[in-house]
């Protein structure tokens, strides 16, 4: 596949693509911002200079599709409609935070919004994906499973285990390796046994090889439209590994010194958004329209910043809360 | 009534279930067209068909993976692992992506699945296809543990499992496949975190679970004819959720504790149920709490030496005497 291919998509999901990766960069530079200032505790996972690939899949899925993400996986929630200010509140640890400061920014859900969960420990998402879809094939829903994670993760067992599960009941369910070089501090070359890390294991399961630019957002999302349409229409599950680069490091502990400055600088070059915006004036759309949707994401992330601070701490009764269905946490009578 | 084999009560209950109610399904390796390898789930895929029980490949992480994607929108998956030593692959999902996403969601979903496995040992088969791992189910927050004694609890609390809106692992103590019992033929559903009180003394009470059980019953017997010692025993039949409200009042009124247990020692059941008698209930007590477990060593192969390392009839009858005389 290649860009000559790409069927474009009209100017208003065009514009959609540009303010999905927009309102992404935007709320994680400022998730950042927030960490050096302390306001937000632990580890955060960016994925600044990765937002194509969640817009792109995010602007093709149907809005009961089912999305399953990583520690990375702030934008992904993000698209699918979770508004900046839980997301913010729940890095910050307040009341108004998306699972009230109960998961933090590693387990980002939003059940309404068909995000069915970040997954910490690295793969085991995978067969979670495939559960999904098998329900939604035996319920004959019509629902795709649409799965992040990174290139590290195809070295994992549950990446090889979940992807021969799929393709033998031919599960309604899209992989998508997000390829950004390097398994956290480690240049992925050097630790996996093929080049393309997803790639080239697809023939293992049956699957065709989707290689792609994930920075390129059109051919993102033109590459998530046929393989959701391929698993909706029975065809079966897809791996799709995106090309792309992260512009930080792996977590905020991480300056990411062990990158080449070349590298780093050629990357920055062909920054998703960036490319995008050249490629939207190119197009006819004007300067203007662009900026103000600069401007309106702006105040967006502002406003949410401004109610994730003044939200309150959650109560500490909840941390008692929800380890059952009744709502308890009673192991005994 | 009907006399069922502990393994024939296995697709009894799973039958019952399935028949009133789309949502479950069934997946494991082996479990549809043969039939389990222990013959646990014999005449499931005929009735049910291809698509309800199906046969997966050697993958449980993604046999357990998918009974929780399936469970979060809206099935009623059960999944076999073949031996619970197997827990050991694919323990990241149970413990903790099933057992922690509905309390990291803010309770935003609920997982009703059932893991069941063949747990336990007294049949030979060594190491790594004898333990009983239900303590390490027990540790871990979000997870029911229930493990019968009998096939009619079998079917009643396999129903139960799977009507519950939580995640349970079902310990199915395998050298307990063969043993006989009446099992209900009508709708049998039994609750989960109610222990039994199979008979009652004076002088101790004996909490036991799964094969346990029927050698704790024997040693009571015993007991009564050979030592004029009178003794309670409880089938504990669920450790998550713990009646410790029927293991108080029938301690209160021995004034003795003994657990017997399966797995090895260190950390097992019997350690909690202890800890919390002796915090709640020492006052009541006229000696102390005694454990009968595996010692903390690996399950040996060989008939002589698995004999001599599960708790026996000898071994019960011994510490209860010791303790009451």
């Amino acid at each position: 596949m290649n860009d000559n291919s790409v069927q474009l998509a009209d100017t208003e999901t065009r514009l959609e693509l540009y303010r999905l990766m927009q309102a992404c960069r935007m709320m994680e530079q400022r998730a950042y911002e927030l960490f050096m200032q302390n306001l937000v505790k632990g580890t955060t996972h960016l994925a600044l200079g990765q937002e194509a690939v969640a817009a792109g899949f995010g602007a093709a899925m149907r809005e009961d599709d089912y999305t399953f993400c990583t520690y990375r996986g702030h934008n992904h929630t993000l698209v699918r409609g979770v508004s900046i200010t839980s997301i913010l509140g729940e890095l910050m640890g307040r009341e108004c935070g998306l699972l009230r400061g109960k998961g933090g920014s590693m387990h980002l859900m939003s059940m309404q919004h068909g995000v069915l969960g970040s997954y910490a420990i690295v793969g085991a998402h995978m067969p979670i994906a495939a559960g999904a879809a098998l329900s939604a094939q035996y319920r004959n829903s019509g629902q795709v499973a649409v799965c992040f994670f990174g290139d590290g993760t195809t070295n994992i067992g549950a990446f090889h285990e979940a992807l021969n599960f799929s393709a033998i009941w031919k599960l309604p369910v899209v992989y998508v390796c997000e390829n950004n070089l390097y398994m956290e501090y480690t240049p992925i070359g050097e630790v996996t046994a093929v080049k393309n890390p997803a790639a080239d294991r697809a023939a293992s399961y049956g699957l065709e090889p989707i290689l792609i630019d994930g920075n390129d957002v059109d051919l993102v999302y033109s590459t998530a439209t046929q393989a959701l349409k391929k698993a909706r229409d029975g065809g079966g599950p897809s791996l799709v590994e995106c090309q792309t680069y992260r512009h930080g490091g792996h977590s905020r502990a991480d300056p990411g010194k062990y990158r080449p400055q070349e590298e780093l600088a050629a990357w920055l070059e062909r920054d998703p958004i960036k490319l995008y915006r050249k490629k939207l004036l190119d197009a006819g759309v004007d300067a203007s329209e662009l900026d103000a949707i600069d401007k309106q994401t702006e105040a967006r992330v502002d406003k949410a910043e401004q109610t994730a601070r003044s939200s309150p701490p959650p109560p500490v009764e909840i941390a008692d809360t929800d380890v059952w269905s009744d709502g308890s946490s009673t192991w005994r009578n | 009534m009907a006399e069922l084999s502990f393994r024939e009560a296995v697709a009894a209950g799973i039958a019952q279930e399935m028949r009133r109610d789309d949502s479950v399904i069934f997946i494991g390796e082996d479990v549809a067209a043969a039939g389990g390898v222990f013959k646990t789930t014999e005449g499931l895929q005929a009735e049910f068909g291809a698509l309800r029980v199906r046969d997966t490949p050697i993958s449980e992480q993604a046999i357990v993976g998918a009974a929780m994607g399936a469970a979060m929108t809206g099935l009623r998956p059960i999944a076999e692992i073949m031996f619970s030593d197997f827990f050991a692959v694919c323990w990241d999902i149970a413990a903790n992506q099933i057992a922690k996403t509905r309390f990291m969601s803010d309770g935003q979903c609920s997982f009703p699945l059932v893991l069941r496995c063949a747990n336990g040992g007294g049949v030979r088969f060594g190491a790594q296809h004898s333990q009983s791992v239900e303590n390490w189910a027990m540790a871990v927050p979000g997870l029911k543990v229930v493990a019968p004694s009998t096939p009619a609890d079998v079917k009643g609390l396999l129903a139960a499992a799977i009507r519950d809106p939580d995640p349970v692992l079902f310990f199915e103590q395998k050298s307990l496949y063969g043993t006989r019992g009446e099992v209900p033929d009508d709708e049998h559903v039994e609750t989960l975190g109610e222990a039994r009180v199979l008979r009652e003394g004076g002088d101790a009470t004996i909490v036991a679970l799964a094969a346990m059980v029927p050698k704790a019953y024997r040693a009571a017997e015993l007991l009564e004819s050979e030592h004029r010692i009178s003794v309670t025993v409880i089938d504990l039949r669920s450790l998550v959720p713990l009646d410790t409200a029927t293991i108080f009042e029938n301690v209160s009124k021995t004034g003795r504790l003994v657990t017997v247990e399966e797995n090895p020692r260190l950390c097992g059941w019997g350690a909690e149920v202890s800890s919390l008698v002796a915090e709640e209930l020492f006052w009541d007590l006229e000696g102390p709490i005694v454990r009968v477990t595996t010692p903390h060593v690996p399950l040996p192969a060989a008939d002589a030496l698995e004999d001599s390392v599960i708790p026996s009839v000898e071994r019960i009858v011994d510490a209860v005497v010791k303790l009451v005389d």
